[in-house]
């Protein structure tokens, strides 16, 4: 008995100039049935990456090695038709840019029932129907005159909801979350994330929720995982993890973090920047920005190892950290 | 891909009332066509002060400019031509005339063919019509498509040998094309005449549109107009080619361009099935900056090819243009000229129509 999305020991490479660049590395991860999973990490870290790998949208000529598995079914050897059944009703994913993922030509409307009309074999008027239902669930206003608009007449959080709608339509057992409420204001956003709360726990969504914000996670999701340079670093129930991270990386993080309930603005920045794929320093990844580098990290890549109850770290000084919190 | 919303986070709260301000506006097009075509008619009336410049600027005597020898040799047509013209009053009164003679359709005489330019352009501008718009219909489709092609199998070999052949297309002489197309199908194969408009022992159909295939339909002979849609087919054939050559890049550099798209990427990530994301959602997208191209192929296709037409004995514009220039005949210069700026601000008004029509973000600006 399998968890509806399993990723195991995932890797990903794109071709670059210099032969294949190393994006993904050794990710495991794994989305229960009706469970709210967090991810989160810095920008470039490959958050968006592994949701691109799980709907089978990875550039052309990108390599994958290990497993993705929905509902027991191995995806990353899919067909085309083996994908377009997953993709919107197995899988659906709301994009990290709303305003590039909805296509300026199409109306509203047109974007929001096409899949649904394929996947659930709906006519045009049920389609619709459902179509004005979803927007009103994501509080649009007006559900009837926006499905005859086109996407540049709203502004950029309206065409987040219009996207989440989207997502949503086609009734989807895992939703993908990329930073969804990113241009959102903090009234939306709670809004958005009651919604989706709700959606788990009526109709069994599954919700993989990306974001470089760990406040939004605490107040949502009951597992995280944190990601750097392509790596998961540190796993586990998220009050956990947020109150007493076992990775320096983690602890940096929420360092970060912005107090107040206000998003996008980091306080204490954490030196330096995350190292480009490619140019990954030996041993921890994190070693050019630690605090507590030590000769060790230098040596080998730290693995995922326990680090209290349902809880993994990649750290040499996981127990330490323990032990100090 | 992974750049981040520019949007104000603000902007979600202050445009709560949602699409309603815009929307507001009944007839979003109506006020977009009305706006172009009082820039269409502006550059009509500019081009107009241009023609009329240009015969201002002509060097020596207006008179002996514009009326043949033997007209000259006869004082009563001196004086006439002086006074139509209303050539011993002031400059801008000139230019009033010429006006009120343009809208009347009166744009003088020809010193070659000593018929009115009118006329003239009446008989050659419909057969350059009837190359232009079969032409322009099929490179349309076929440009479309194999532009299309080539971007969705970027790098791969279809995408290289397309470049190949629209590079080759681009590339090649068009007269030296209908040479090799005339020498092949009509000297070796036998297969099409070898120019012209019909064919010896025919006469042409009752003018209704001046294009003959579309005459003899019109009038129910058959045996005419094919033998006129006989004679299309090979200039057709060589200005296709090269129209294909230069949509083809176009479509494919376009097509690529939105393929890097999210909106792509979301539309597969829906589980649509290929067809339906390249149909509705690449081609649409892919289209709108090709408008202006074709816009522009057409225009040229519109103002004749004085080669093509030359090779193939086609009595198209280009052809007279051509004869026009090299006899110096003024008033028959002037009105092709006149024409072909006329074209080019009718496209430009129509590509700018299709803008609109295609793309919502500039209807309901
Ligand atoms: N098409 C591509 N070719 C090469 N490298 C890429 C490509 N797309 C992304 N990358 C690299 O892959 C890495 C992971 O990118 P990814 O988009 O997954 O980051 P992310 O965690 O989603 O970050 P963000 O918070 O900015 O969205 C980045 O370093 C990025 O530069
Ligand atoms: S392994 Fe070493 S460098 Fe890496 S996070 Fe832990 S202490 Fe820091
Ligand atoms: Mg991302």
């Amino acid at each position: 008995m399998g968890a509806l999305l399993d990723i195991d020991r995932l890797a990903v490479a794109l071709p670059g100039p210099r032969g294949p660049l190393p994006i993904l590395h050794d990710v495991s991860l794994t989305v229960g049935e009706g469970e709210l999973v967090g991810i989160a990490g810095e920008s470039g870290c490959g958050k968006s990456m592994t949701a691109q790998t799980v709907l089978g949208l990875l550039p052309p000529g990108a390599k994958t090695t290990g497993s993705a598995r929905f509902d027991g079914r191995e995806l990353l050897t899919l067909d085309r038709k083996g994908w377009q059944r997953v993709r919107g009703r197995g899988i659906a994913m709301v994009f990290q840019d709303p305003t590039a993922a909805l296509h300026p030509m199409l109306t509203v409307g047109t974007q929001l029932t096409e899949h649904m009309r394929i996947h659930l074999g709906m006519n045009r008027k049920a389609a619709q129907r459902r179509a004005v239902d979803l927007l009103d669930q994501v509080r649009l206003p007006d559900p009837e005159r926006a499905l005859r608009a086109y996407p540049h007449q709203f502004s950029g959080g309206m065409r987040q909801r219009v996207a989440i709608a989207g997502a949503l339509a086609a009734q989807p057992r895992l939703l993908i979350a990329d930073e969804p409420t990113t241009a959102l204001d903090v009234t939306v956003q709670a809004g958005i994330l009651a919604l989706l709360d709700r959606l788990r726990r009526d109709t069994g969504l599954a919700v993989a929720f990306i974001t470089h914000d760990l406040g939004v996670l605490s107040a949502l999701t009951a597992r995280s995982y944190v990601f750097y340079a392509g790596r998961v670093v540190e796993a586990g129930p998220t009050g956990a993890l947020l109150t007493g991270p076992r990775h320096p990386y983690t602890a940096a993080l929420l360092g970060a973090r912005p107090h107040g309930g206000q998003t996008g603005v980091a306080l204490t920045p954490i030196p330096g920047s995350p190292p480009a794929p490619g140019e990954l320093p030996p041993g921890c990844a994190f070693s050019t920005r630690c605090a507590h580098v030590r000769d060790e990290c230098r040596t080998a890549v730290p693995p995922l190892h326990p680090a209290g109850p349902d809880r993994t770290s990649a750290c040499v000084i996981r127990t330490e950290l323990e032990v100090a919190a | 891909m992974t750049t981040r919303t520019t949007d104000n986070p603000g902007a979600a709260t202050t445009a709560a009332p949602g699409p309603r301000p815009r929307l507001s506006h009944r007839h979003p097009m109506l006020a977009y066509l009305a706006k172009r075509l009082v820039i269409t008619a502006g550059l009509l009336l500019g081009v107009t002060v241009l023609t009329f410049g240009l015969v201002q600027v002509v060097p020596g005597d207006p008179v002996t400019a514009n009326l043949s020898d033997q007209a000259l040799n006869d004082p009563a047509a001196v004086a006439a031509f002086r006074a139509k013209w209303g050539l011993d009053q002031p400059v801008y009164l000139q230019y009033w005339h010429y006006l009120q003679h343009l809208l009347s359709g009166d744009l003088g005489t020809s010193q070659q063919t000593g018929r009115a330019v009118v006329e003239d352009l009446l008989h050659y501008v419909p057969a350059t019509m009837e190359l232009a718009i079969p032409t322009m219909l099929l490179a349309l489709l076929l440009g479309t498509g194999i532009g299309m092609l080539a971007a969705v199998r970027n790098g791969r070999l279809t995408d290289q040998l397309i470049r190949v052949g629209a590079l080759l297309g681009l590339s090649t002489p068009p007269f030296w094309l209908s040479l090799v197309v005339l020498y092949l199908f009509f000297y070796q194969l036998g297969l099409s005449p070898s120019g012209g408009r019909l064919s010896p022992g025919f006469t042409p159909p009752d003018t209704v549109t001046g294009m003959y295939t579309v005459d003899a339909a019109l009038s129910g002979q058959w045996e005419l107009a094919w033998d006129a849609a006989q004679h299309l087919v090979l200039p057709v054939l060589v200005l296709t080619c090269l129209t294909v050559a230069i949509l083809v890049r176009f479509v494919r550099s376009s097509m690529l361009e939105v393929l890097q798209h999210d909106y792509i990427k979301a539309a597969y990530a829906k589980g649509l099935p290929t067809s339906l994301v390249l149909r509705r959602h690449l081609l649409r997208a892919g289209l709108v900056p090709v408008i202006t191209v074709s816009g522009l192929a057409f225009a040229s296709l519109l103002s004749g090819t004085v080669l093509v037409e030359n090779i193939f004995g086609w009595p198209g514009l280009g052809q007279y243009a051509y004869r026009s220039a090299s006899a110096l005949d003024l008033p028959a210069i002037l009105g092709a000229s006149l024409f072909v700026a006329l074209v080019y601000t009718l496209v430009n008004l129509a590509v700018d129509l299709l803008y609109g029509l295609i793309d919502p973000r500039i209807r309901l600006q």
